[in-house]
């Protein structure tokens, strides 16, 4: 049974075991456009909450990508690499990277559903 | 936002669903459906851009002529009325004011079309500039609206959805014409690399004529999104991007708009100073090796890492599906295939200097 979380800059985790697949939210795609760019990390790479791992980048800007929380990139999706628009399609379905989770506890500070709902409007 | 200015249209944009953004001291339609879809309509087919935050200025009386070819890099005595000059104003340095459309309407009637975000800088030096002429000095920019019907499906549009026969403009020139007692000016102009039509005419009737052309289902609204890469694609400037106060037209590729032959502008002696020194930076084409998108302000390297330029637009380019920009380099990495690197975030990314337009300009002649 996976639970998903929001962070306020518009990336979900969605947590299985101790790791997390780590994407841009529906609302997120919706505001970029088209995505023609994300620039991945590398696998083993360390990432830390609320720091930038990536960047993604649509037509007209790039976005800084936030890590949710900290720990080591275990996977990345490169299927983003040669067709970076499947975001558009279901940003849900393609996460970006997978990223293992040190410390359970910093998922309390990202928000829940509805709390996330209630920050798009 | 509650500073900037709206256009006339403000309201239909929001109706529409459309991202607005300030620009130009405006807030703008940056896009409806998406920059892409956009792009592709004006490419393709046509489509309509508010662009009433442009400003207008009128020129009149016995020395205007006179006075535009002083304070314009153009040359306007040579034309008739009906003729359309781009250029730019320059400062005694030879930096450029602002790049700007003339509209000559008679020898002693001029129209100048001016970048939304210069507009108080331009008027007030226009007529810091007009002492000892015999000329009137209008702003029109609040009280004027502009369309622009760009793409290969324009004129067809023009005729069909405004009822306006435009079929004999010729690329660069215009008419005036009577709309219910107004006077309405419709130029074969763009800023896409299209073929397209800009109107010039009151608050009210653009607002008519908005919606016509959106109701039509013929003419995609376009943001200033798109505008920005049709522009970019073609290899047009744009006002601080790759020109500005402390940029020469030359630098900037655009002496073909600087007539040297006339017998004074201002910024012209720099201008010739500058010409028989050799420019120091050039504006170029590049491409980047990879998919990473070199963006505005994004520092330009040479082989050996040491920084000689900067990015003025970049993007990956919508016509042409590559990671391309316009930046302005030391004049000694101008060559084309040069080898050079573009600092993207934290990592480099080879690039190699092309040429200017990425894509062919497809205007009527």
């Amino acid at each position: 049974m996976s639970k998903i979380y929001y962070s306020p800059s518009h990336e979900y985790i969605r947590v299985e075991g101790t790791s997390g697949f780590v994407g841009i939210t529906e609302y997120a795609q919706k505001q970029l456009g088209n995505v023609v760019y994300v620039d991945l990390p590398e696998v083993d790479d360390d990432v830390t909450a609320g720091e930038d791992f990536g960047a993604i980048e649509s037509v007209k800007a790039a976005s800084d990508l936030i890590s949710p929380v900290t720990g080591k990139v275990e996977e990345v999706n490169f299927a983003l690499v040669d067709e970076p628009g499947l975001i558009n399609k279901d940003p849900m379905a393609n996460w970006i990277i997978k990223v293992s989770i040190d410390d359970p506890a910093e998922l309390d500070d990202l928000l829940d559903e509805a709390a996330y709902q209630e920050l798009c409007h | 936002m509650e500073n900037e200015k709206r256009t006339c249209l403000y309201d239909k944009h929001v109706a529409l669903g459309a991202q607005m953004s300030p620009f130009g001291g405006f807030l703008m339609p940056i896009q409806y459906k998406g920059i892409v879809e956009e792009h592709n309509a004006v490419r393709n087919a046509c489509g309509v851009f508010d662009v009433s935050h442009m400003g207008e200025v009128s020129v009149t009386g016995a020395d205007a002529e006179k006075f535009v070819n002083h304070i314009f890099t153009n040359d306007v005595t040579g034309g008739t009325p009906g003729k359309c000059f781009y250029g730019m104003m320059l400062n005694p340095d030879g930096g450029v004011v602002d790049d700007l459309l003339v509209y000559k309407r008679d020898d002693d009637d001029f129209f100048l079309v001016i970048n939304a975000s210069n507009i108080d800088k331009d008027v007030a030096w226009i007529r810091s500039c007009a002492e000892g002429f015999d000329v009137m000095i209008d702003n029109m920019s609040d009280s004027l609206g502009e369309l622009a019907i760009q793409g290969p499906l324009s004129e067809q549009v023009m005729t069909q959805v405004l009822g306006l026969d435009c079929a004999e403009l010729s690329f660069y020139t215009f008419k005036t014409l009577d709309i219910n007692g107004e006077s309405v000016i419709v130029s074969r102009t763009g800023y896409t690399g299209e073929d397209g039509f800009e109107v010039y005419a009151s608050h009210a009737l653009i607002c008519r004529m908005w919606d016509e052309l959106i109701a039509s289902g013929k003419v995609e609204p376009c943001g200033l999104g798109c505008r920005d890469t049709l522009r970019f694609e073609v290899g047009l400037p744009l006002y601080g991007n790759e020109l500005g106060d402390d940029i020469s037209p030359l630098e900037a590729g655009l002496g073909v708009f600087v007539k040297l032959d006339k017998e004074e502008f201002i910024g012209k002696d720099a201008v010739v100073r500058l010409k028989a020194e050799g420019l120091r930076r050039k504006l170029v084409g590049i491409e980047l090796l990879d998919r990473a998108i070199p963006r505005h302000g994004y520092e330009v390297l040479n082989d050996d890492e040491e920084p000689i330029g900067v990015v003025t637009t970049g993007y990956h380019a919508i016509s042409v599906d590559k990671s391309i920009a316009l930046a302005m380099v030391d004049a000694c990495y101008a060559a084309v295939d040069t080898p050079l690197k573009v600092r993207i975030r934290r990592k480099t990314f080879p690039a190699k200097v092309v040429k200017k337009k990425f894509y062919k300009k497809n205007y009527k002649n």
